[in-house]
This record gives structure tokens, C-alpha cells and sequence, in this order.
């Protein structure tokens, strides 16, 4: 049993394994079991309710240091989607909101040791683009009918051009959801597992004695800078989530070209 | 200090052929495996509702009241800043025309009492020139009366010496008449002359 705990240290993938902590037993031929994929995602709703709705608390005209930083994610979102859906963009605000906040503290919450990152996982990412993309589509027929399909039909294109234009607007526009989960995913998973490599160069390095301990200085240093780029990468991703969430939604509010 | 890396290297071996085994071969990527979609969707969905709950109904719409009122707060107190500002241009301008009407009053008070002074001045060199021409009209009234009676006395006394004259130089009194009419004629002939 030892041996495997050892190993689980050094192997890389190790860390995106989903374990069950509460069975529900199979509800409809699926397993609903409570993960700790779940307790994690509940982690993250919690901590960005807490930060935002406590740091709110005082309601203070000047505000405080939390209260500060709620504002200052507020007016980013809100002036993220405003530049690029306008103002009637923000009835989707909450939504927006929810998901960058949701993304970003995954994100951010990922980078601690033993944490497990939500948005490693494929099918996470995937719901949520999916998400996305169905918004889109449901509320760009519901607000313009059948003008909403003017989206694959860009004005200006020559006719006998337009059946390829049009087919390649479609697939760009079936590629949406997965490229928009697929650049999270794999940002969150390569990022883990260079990590995870990394540190395991130092472990392993570290084994070999005096000069191995000398040799795991390089893949360290090269750990800590890596724990660095792993912030930028999980709030630029978080914010790449966002402002393409933004873009399609302004598509279904503006299906002309 | 060898051996634990022995160890991990077995380790990993046998936990990745042991993984392999317990899930059937293929599924030991966790990311890919298709036996935690289910759950893992189900529990995005509560939580991320939860979320998008608590964003809607609690957490932006009062982040949204915060900056609103900060918003009016800062457009009153600017508006209020802007009205004081008038209202001290407008105490500053009423100032000025204060003053400059002030000036003009004394400038008018002034001019009125150079005028005053110099009308009484007038009034008293006109009166005091009025009383010296009475005077010297008075005088010179004196001077001619007192010139007319000499000139009177003068005829009677050339009269007396004339007839004192002649009663020496003839040793005879000749009649007053006489002497008065060659008197009177010699002083009409030199008057004429």
C-alpha cells in the first residue's frame, strides 16, 4: 500500500483522479456519487459567494479592501461584456458573471497543492460552453426569429461563393463549443501535469543523494516559475472564457455581420 | 536512499498496471473517463446554479446598489459643489457691484460737497464784493459831496480874496455885487475853457 501511495506522488495524472466520497448508488443507470469533483466545485461556489456577498456585508460608500475587489470584479465583467455586446448585453450579465467567477476560482483554487481543479476535467468544460452555446442559439432565435440564421450568411460575399461560406460560418459555429472547452481543458490539464513532472524531477532527483539534491535546484526553480505562469494561465483563461462567452452572446443579439 | 526511488518506480508500474486493471483497460485518463460524466455534470449543474443563484438574486444586485448610490452620492455632491460655486460667483459679483456703486456714491457725495463748498464760497465773495462796492459807492458819494461843498467854499473864498484884493489895490471897497459877477464870469470863462 506504501508503494502506492509513493506513486501516486510522482505520477502525473494522478491528481485528476475523481474518487467518490459519498456514494448515492446509481440513480437512472448513472452514477451521481458525491466526488471530490463535487465537493470542490462546491468549494468554489461557496468561496466566491462568501468573498462577494461578505465583503458586501458593510455596504460601505467607501470602500473597504474585500469590498474593493468585489467592485473591481463587478465593473470588469460588466465592462467586459458591455464593450462587446452593448448595453443590452447585460440582462446576460449574471451569467457572464457567474461563469468567469466560476472559471476563475476553479482556475485559481487548482493551483494549491492537493486541491483538485474542476476545470481539468473535459466534460466540466464542456458542459459549460455548452452552456454557453445553447444561450446563444435559444435566445438568438427567441429575440430574431429566423434572422438569427443570418449569422452564417455574412452580407457582401459573391452567390456563388456563399454555400462555401455558409458551411464554413456552420462549422465555425459547431467548433465553438468545443474549442471554447477543449483551450480551458487542456490549458488547466498541461499546465497541472508540467507541474506535477517538474515537481516529481525534484523527488526523484532528490532520492539520489547529496548531487541529486544539487541537481533538483533546476527543475525547482523551474517548478516555482511554472507555479507563476499557472496564475497568469488561470486568470487569462478564466478571462478568455469570459470575453468569448461575451462575443457569442453579442452574436445572438446582433446576428448581422 | 536508493530504495525509495526503487520503490516509486515500482510502485508506479504496478499502480498504473493496477489502475489499468480495475477500470478495464483505455479509462485510466481520468479526464476521459465517461463513468464520472454523469456525476460530475449533475453536481456542476446544482453547483453552478447555486451559483448563478446567489450572483442574481444576491451578490450583483447589491454590488450594483453599492456603486449606484456611490454614483449619486458623487453626481449630488458634484452638483452641490457646482450650486455653492454659483452661489459664491454670485455673492462675489454682488460684492463688486456694491462696491462700485459705493465708490460712485462717495464720488457723488464728494463732487456734491466741493459744489456746496464752492456755492457758499461764491455766495460769501459775491456778498463781501457787494458790501465793498456799497462801501466804496458810500465813499466816493463822500469824496464828491465833499469835493462839490470844497468847490463851494472855493467860490466864496475867491469872492473874499478878490474883493480883499481889490480894496488893496485900489484903497476902495467896490460893491459885493459887482465882484461876485466878475468872479462868477472869470470862473465860467475858465470852465469853458
Amino acid at each position: 500500500m506504501a508503494t502506492v501511495e509513493e506513486a501516486s506522488r510522482v505520477d502525473p495524472v494522478h491528481q485528476f483522479a475523481i474518487n467518490p466520497i459519498v456514494s448515492l448508488g446509481d440513480i437512472g443507470g448513472v452514477d451521481l456519487a458525491f466526488t471530490n469533483s463535487s465537493l470542490f466545485m462546491l468549494l468554489v461556489v461557496g468561496l466566491i459567494s462568501a468573498f462577494l456577498i461578505l465583503a458586501t456585508q458593510g455596504r460601505g460608500l467607501v470602500p473597504g479592501r474585500m469590498q474593493s475587489l468585489a467592485e473591481m470584479s463587478y465593473e470588469f465583467v460588466a465592462g467586459m461584456l458591455r464593450e462587446s455586446a452593448g448595453t443590452e448585453g447585460m440582462r446576460f450579465f449574471p451569467m457572464v458573471f457567474s461563469l468567469f467567477m466560476f472559471v476563475l476560482f476553479a482556475n485559481l483554487l487548482g493551483l494549491i497543492p492537493y486541491f483538485f481543479t474542476v476545470t481539468s476535467h473535459i466534460i466540466v468544460t464542456f458542459s459549460l460552453a455548452l452552456f454557453v452555446i445553447l444561450t446563444v442559439v435559444v435566445y438568438g432565435f427567441y429575440r430574431n426569429g429566423a434572422h438569427f440564421l443570418h449569422l452564417f450568411v455574412p452580407q457582401g460575399v459573391p452567390g456563388y461563393l456563399l454555400p462555401l461560406v455558409v458551411l464554413i460560418e456552420v462549422i465555425s459555429f459547431l467548433s465553438r463549443p468545443i474549442s471554447l472547452s477543449v483551450r480551458l481543458f487542456a490549458n488547466m490539464l498541461a499546465g497541472h501535469i508540467t507541474l506535477k513532472v517538474f515537481a516529481g524531477f525534484v523527488v526523484s532527483l532528490s532520492a539520489f543523494g547529496v548531487l541529486g539534491v544539487g541537481g533538483a535546484v533546476l527543475p525547482f526553480l523551474m517548478a516555482v516559475a511554472l507555479t507563476a505562469l499557472e496564475f497568469l494561465v488561470a486568470f487569462l483563461q478564466a478571462y478568455v472564457f469570459a470575453i468569448l462567452t461575451c462575443m457569442y452572446l453579442n452574436d445572438a443579439l446582433h446576428p448581422s455581420h | 536512499m536508493i530504495s525509495p526511488a526503487y520503490a516509486q518506480a515500482h510502485g508506479e508500474t504496478t499502480e498504473t498496471v493496477g489502475a489499468a486493471e480495475t477500470h478495464g483497460g483505455g479509462h485510466n485518463f481520468p479526464p476521459f473517463d465517461p463513468a464520472t460524466f454523469g456525476s460530475q455534470i449533475f453536481w456542476l449543474i446544482i453547483s453552478f446554479g447555486l451559483l448563478y443563484y446567489l450572483m442574481s438574486k444576491v451578490a450583483l444586485p447589491r454590488i450594483a446598489t453599492i456603486l449606484e448610490e456611490r454614483n449619486d452620492r458623487i453626481a449630488d455632491d458634484l452638483a452641490e459643489a457646482e450650486r455653492l460655486k454659483r452661489e459664491t460667483d454670485e455673492a462675489i459679483a454682488a460684492y463688486e457691484q456694491a462696491l462700485a456703486e459705493a465708490r460712485q456714491n462717495a464720488h457723488g457725495i464728494a463732487q456734491e460737497a466741493r459744489e456746496a463748498a464752492k456755492a457758499e464760497i461764491d455766495a460769501d465773495r459775491s456778498r463781501l464784493e457787494g458790501e465793498l462796492d456799497g462801501k466804496l459807492q458810500a465813499a466816493e458819494a463822500r469824496i464828491g459831496e465833499i469835493k462839490s461843498r470844497a468847490l463851494g467854499d472855493v467860490d466864496a473864498i475867491a469872492k473874499d480874496a478878490a474883493e480883499a484884493i481889490v480894496e488893496v489895490l485900489i484903497g476902495t471897497g467896490v460893491a459885493r455885487g459887482e465882484i461876485e459877477r466878475a468872479v462868477d464870469a472869470a470862473l465860467s470863462e475858465r470852465a469853458a475853457r
